[in-house]
């Protein structure tokens, strides 16, 4: 069966998309709950890492996505008992994170490079991923992908529906005001930061086990930081966070292809800038309409809390 | 035990220690079904920790707590819910970027259906008139009406016993009026009502019982009804309450400040826009500005001091010289001085010392600066210990942080900072605020010798009696409009209500409800 | 019950005795780590921290490492102080390397004194101008500059990777993406024999001063810290927010370019595709080990160098992998940011509230 070049792109912008969507929805429920972890980065590393040796030595994917979730997870964990319990630096805190995280994976990952692993299984639906254009792009990826598509409109919900959503948008406007209506702060903003913990994790583990089935130190190569930007491009909202991750996608497909087909003779490196170029010009463009932007913004980002202070 | 029986709330030999002081020290108190208890003191006095520890915010080092004749803990805000306790704070616990119902949802976490729910505030609301937009974000709407939240959220709790922080100090004297009809209502029903305040006369007027706090300590307890202001300041204060020397009407001079047809989009997403706003002040007069908190104080504070500079350079001159466009910097050059609301983190860096928070605004005028911008550290010490002098500031010395010293004797190293700078205008904002009666005293004469001196004197003031007492002329800003000015011996508080509620007209003529210019 | 009870002034006492207690727990840490792994504990422990002290060549390659990282520590610990984050000084190393290399690459034939100063302005120049650019958005757009002076990182090291690989290539390199030698008028003089101990070092410990007598004895060093302290406050008096974070952009920058000038002078002596481990992001490390003092920036600066020297002579030794190297760095951040917990706040055991007596 043979697969129009057009579809095939697409399908690569998908895998591209995904870490980024992962990541970038992990990191705004933890926003949103008044938490910058800037630890994106490490934490996806660590989960990363932690998927591949897993599926290295169990051959599970199962019991590697499981373990990139918890990796990234008891990051996140570190990370809260820093900045929440010992009240450090949120800003500090993340980068000391990703620091922390760039060296533990490739410590962690040292026996691993240049190991072959096989690619996560797609999951084919039956007489849907046979269909002419739709089943390649809809219906034959692998569960990640579903998942973290899955995830876009479940946060939605979580957030402007439900209960917990509304105390955990409560939490991240106004930690005083929650406060002293007696919601505990430092166990809701623990959650929310554990769940931007897995979230990144998983978004690791399908760059090794499924966007490029290896292990290479440093193989996030700043999605991690490009998904912190999506946060703000979406203005806190997922439905955007989607829209931007897979645009990133595109960008970063593009570039490939353009290097790839060599249409153009320019060295591959500066097409290798365009991803992080265009978060430069979208950070631009999306923070200047200040005021009007800074509503979206939880009011209390990035600030620390001590309930008797 | 009979009276126990009888009692909704009894504490006794409640003491809560701060480091540095001792907030709370032994404190009795009996609140009975269905009264209005005036809890009375001065700032700092120690009313705002006690009901924090029986809304369950804070817990009291020792003492007993008995609710209902039963002995209770309180171990959180929850707790005290369930018990039937409701508060009203001070500074509202609202989320700016929730909508109305949700804020209210917050506070009822057995809510589950938010449908079921705006239901019964609706019928709450129309039952005790607090009419509110239940799908309005809190950012947009006015103090009153956020403060009409905090009540409606205790209200649906059925609550025994309503603590009320200090709820008049953010309302117009007409929605105060409306306020103490509800609260009539609420203990006819039998509901008890804890009402804090320092404000003399609507104690007089709404309260049956009082009990007064002075440093932590219960020093009296009395039927308000049966006191006089006098009487009850001087339990208040333990002495008689000293008054500025009242001061001759000054004759007009030059005029040093004038402001006319500023108007400034705020730059804050829920900012309070200026317009048009116009007055002129004088040598030797101090000028007054009311208003309920919120509308376009902050703003006018930034344009005035330069903080946030305007295009329009005629809108604001001082001694003449168009300044709209210019800095602090500049202004502080021209004799403009300046008075932040917030001591902390504005007037002063809380985690620096007097010495060098004396150099934050001093550094121009005092020339402490010496060559290749090197601090003159000589020059700055001698500034600072000059003002800690001249002004009485109680500190362990000119290396002490800001911090470490009370809100009152910080102001007064501030505005000391800033008189000793001999300013030619000195534009002041809330200067007595959270200040106890001797410091207020003390500041409300510098700014009087401030004036003798020569100088024009701008106070901007939510508290009505502090303006009624020290200004010569009056203006009210409300939604971003200013009055015209009056003389504050002409003035009663029933005129500048209405004007603090929208109506009246502007320097230029414009009718402030219509915004349409008066023939 | 352990409750955190803020401390009425900061301690003195703790300020000092945290960076101390965050070192030993690493080295703790650390004991732990190597055990897990499988190594000697004690004796990683020993190739890790003393035995690279041994010699004079030792101590020399300790300071050669040190210079970039107190050069780039003092710009960041200003930056942080005003509140400005700029994190990437990686890419305004490069930048300024590629200023300066470039120079040298294309006067690779002049003898004359002067080269090497007007290497040393260019990179100075082209580190400060790669910052400018995050300045420039963050002031007139109020762009984070946290994620866009990380992003310009990626670009630099994407440009430098282009150029040593296409024009700047040595033609007679054999096609190795390097660029040619530099001449001996383009590089950095040694200040010891037998070592690569050079200028450079000279120029940290003169950064290490003036950043010492600018925080501590001037109107500017005191408005960067009431901009970091309360930026209110700085309004009030009228120190412009923006003009500080154009300062302390531009110097870190600057600092960052001249730090990389002297890595592709001095130790390396031509473009390559890598010429840093990474210092541009251990120097945030130095600068808060440091406290964010330039003279303890100096002594952070010593010992964040010996962790490579250390990293790299462990695996030589006991074969320790060189991202352990990595692992400590991030562990020591974290214990610093911790232990500064003391510093502001002291520990107490016993009931909620009874803790204050």
């Amino acid at each position: 069966m043979s697969i129009d070049p057009v579809v095939l792109a697409l399908i690569t912008v998908i895998g591209a998309a995904t870490p980024l969507l992962f990541a970038a929805l992990g990191e705004l429920v933890a926003e949103k709950s008044g938490v910058l972890n800037l630890g994106v980065e490490g934490m996806m590393l660590v989960g990363a890492v932690a998927a591949f040796a897993t599926a290295v030595a169990t051959g599970s994917s199962t019991l590697a996505i499981l373990a990139a979730a918890a990796a990234g997870g008891l990051m996140a964990l570190l990370f809260g008992l820093l900045t929440l319990s010992l009240l450090t630096s949120q800003v500090a805190t993340g980068l000391a994170l990703t620091i922390f995280g760039i060296g533990l994976s490739a410590l962690a990952g040292a026996p691993y490079v240049g190991t072959p692993l096989t690619r996560l299984a797609r999951l084919d639906l039956p007489g849907l991923s046979d269909l002419p254009v739709v089943g390649p792009l809809l219906f034959s990826h692998d569960i990640l992908v579903y998942l973290a598509v899955a995830m876009v409109p479940a946060i939605a919900w979580f957030l402007n529906r439900s209960r917990a959503g509304l105390i955990l948008r409560a939490v991240g406007d106004s930690h005083d005001a929650a406060h002293a209506i007696g919601y505990s702060v430092i166990r809701i903003r623990y959650l929310a930061v554990a769940f931007g913990g897995v979230m990144a994790g998983l978004g690791g583990a399908y760059l090794s086990l499924a966007y490029t089935p290896m292990w290479i130190e440093q193989m996030t190569a700043g999605r991690g930081w490009i998904a912190l930007a999506l946060v703000v491009f979406a203005a806190w909202r997922p439905l955007r966070v989607l829209i931007g991750a897979y645009l990133f996608g595109g960008v970063t497909i593009l570039q490939l292809h353009v290097q790839g087909g060599a249409v153009i003779d320019i060295p591959s490196q500066y097409l290798s800038m365009l991803p992080y170029i265009a978060t430069i010009v979208v950070l631009t463009l999306m923070s200047s309409g200040a005021a009007r932007r800074r509503l979206q913004a939880p009011a209390c980002l990035g600030r620390p809390f001590h309930p008797t202070a | 035990m009979g009276v126990a029986s009888t009692s909704r709330l009894i504490l006794s030999g409640i003491t809560k220690r701060f480091p540095g002081c001792l907030a709370n020290d032994a404190v009795d108190l009996e609140v009975k079904p269905g009264e209005i208890h005036a809890l009375l003191g001065e700032n700092g006095a120690g009313k705002s920790t006690l009901v924090k520890i029986i809304y369950g915010v804070l817990a009291a080092d020792e003492g007993k707590i008995r609710w209902e004749g039963q002995p209770v803990t309180i171990r959180d805000p929850n707790a005290a819910r369930k018990l039937g306790i409701g508060m009203v704070f001070q500074h509202f616990s609202l989320f700016e970027a929730l909508t109305v119902l949700e804020n209210i949802a917050l506070g009822l976490p057995d809510e589950r259906d938010l449908g079921a729910l705006a239901a019964r505030i609706d019928e709450v609301a129309a039952a005790y008139g607090l009419p509110l937009d239940l799908d309005r974000d809190v950012h947009d709407l006015s103090v009153g009406e956020r403060q009409r939240i905090e009540i409606l959220r205790c209200l649906l709790q059925n609550p025994k016993l309503l603590i009320m922080d200090e709820p008049t100090s953010v309302l117009t004297p007409q929605e105060a009026q409306t306020l103490f009809e509800t609260l009539r209502r609420l203990a006819a029903e039998g509901c008890s009502i804890l009402y804090i305040s320092h404000k003399l006369d609507e104690i007089r007027a709404l309260c049956e019982c009082a009990t007064v706090l002075r440093q932590g300590k219960v020093v009296a307890s009395c039927d308000p009804r049966e006191e006089t202001a006098a009487s009850l300041a001087g339990m208040m204060i333990g002495t008689e309450l000293a008054r500025p020397s009242p001061r001759a009407v000054p004759k007009p001079g030059d005029v040093r400040l004038e402001v006319e047809g500023l108007s400034l989009l705020s730059p804050e997403p829920f900012g309070v826009d200026l317009v048009d706003i116009g007055f002129s002040l004088r040598s030797g007069e101090i000028l007054g500005i009311a208003g309920v908190a919120g509308n376009g104080q902050v703003e006018l504070q930034e344009a005035l001091s330069g903080e946030v500079p305007i295009d329009n350079a005629e809108a604001i001159r001082i001694d003449g010289r168009p300044a709209g466009d210019k800095g602090p910097l500049w202004r502080r050059a021209q004799g403009l001085a300046f008075l932040p609301e917030e001591r902390l983190g504005h007037g002063a860096v809380p985690g620096m010392s007097l010495t060098e928070n004396a150099l934050l605004s001093g550094f121009g005028p005092k020339q402490l600066i010496g060559v290749a911008g090197t601090i003159r550290n000589g020059s700055t010490q001698a500034f600072a210990t000059g003002v800690i002098e001249r002004f009485d500031v109680r500190t362990s010395g000119t290396e002490a942080e800001a911090r470490s010293l009370s809100g009152g004797n910080l102001q007064k190293f501030i505005i000391g900072r800033e008189i000793e700078q001999s300013p030619n205008v000195l534009v002041a904002a809330q200067p007595t605020w959270g200040v106890d009666a001797g410091a207020a005293a003390r500041i409300h004469q510098a700014l009087f010798d401030l004036a003798e001196s020569g100088a024009a004197v701008l106070v901007i003031s939510q508290d009505l009696d502090e303006l009624l007492a020290i200004t010569d002329r009056l203006a009210v800003l409300h939604l971003g409009h200013l009055s015209e000015a009056f003389p504050t011996a002409d003035a009663t508080a029933e005129q500048i209500g209405l004007l603090m509620a929208g109506s009246g007209r502007t320097a230029t003529g414009v009718d402030l409800a219509t915004k349409q210019p008066v023939s | 019950m352990i409750a955190l009870v803020p401390r009425e002034e900061p301690s003195a006492t703790w300020s000092y005795l945290a960076p101390v207690f965050a070192v030993l727990a690493t080295v703790v840490a650390g004991f732990l780590l190597f055990a897990i792994m499988g190594y000697d504990p004690l004796e990683t422990l020993y190739h890790f921290f003393i035995s690279p002290l041994t010699s004079r060549y030792g101590i020399a390659e300790l300071v050669v490492k040190a210079t970039p990282l107190v050069l780039i520590g003092v710009g960041l610990s200003i930056g942080f102080r005003a509140g400005v984050w700029n994190i990437g000084a990686e890419g305004q190393l490069t930048l300024g390397a590629l200023f300066g290399g470039g120079l040298a690459i294309w006067l690779h034939e002049s003898e004359s004194l002067l080269l090497l100063p007007a290497m040393l302005m260019m990179g100075i120049l082209g580190g400060a101008l790669w910052a400018a650019i995050p300045a420039f958005l963050k002031t007139r757009f109020n762009v984070n500059e946290i994620l866009t002076s990380l992003m310009l990182t990626y670009v630099a090291t994407l440009l430098l990777s282009a150029l040593v690989h296409g024009p700047w290539r040595d033609p007679d390199g054999f096609n190795f993406p390097e660029s040619r030698l530099f001449p001996d008028a383009g590089t950095m003089p040694i200040l010891l024999d037998a070592t690569r101990l050079h200028l450079g070092a000279l120029l940290a410990v003169v950064a290490v001063g003036a950043a010492w007598f600018m925080l501590s004895k001037t109107l500017l060093g005191f408005q960067v810290k009431v901009v970091g302290a309360a930026p209110r406050a700085a309004r009030f008096a009228g120190f412009s927010e923006k003009r500080m974070v154009w300062f302390c952009m531009l110097l870190a920058g600057g600092l960052a370019g001249l730090a990389g000038l002297g890595e592709v002078a001095g130790p390396i002596g031509q473009l390559v595709p890598e010429i840093s481990p990474g210092y541009g992001f251990t120097a945030i490390i130095v600068a808060f080990l440091g406290r964010l003092h330039p003279v303890g920036v100096l002594f952070a600066g010593l010992l964040m160098a010996l962790s490579y020297l250390g990293g790299e002579n462990a695996q030589i030794a006991v074969g320790l992998p060189t991202a352990a190297t990595g692992v400590f760095q991030g562990m020591l951040l974290f214990f610093v940011l911790a232990a500064d917990l003391f510093v502001r706040y002291r520990i107490a055991f016993g009931a909620p509230g009874k803790a204050t007596a």
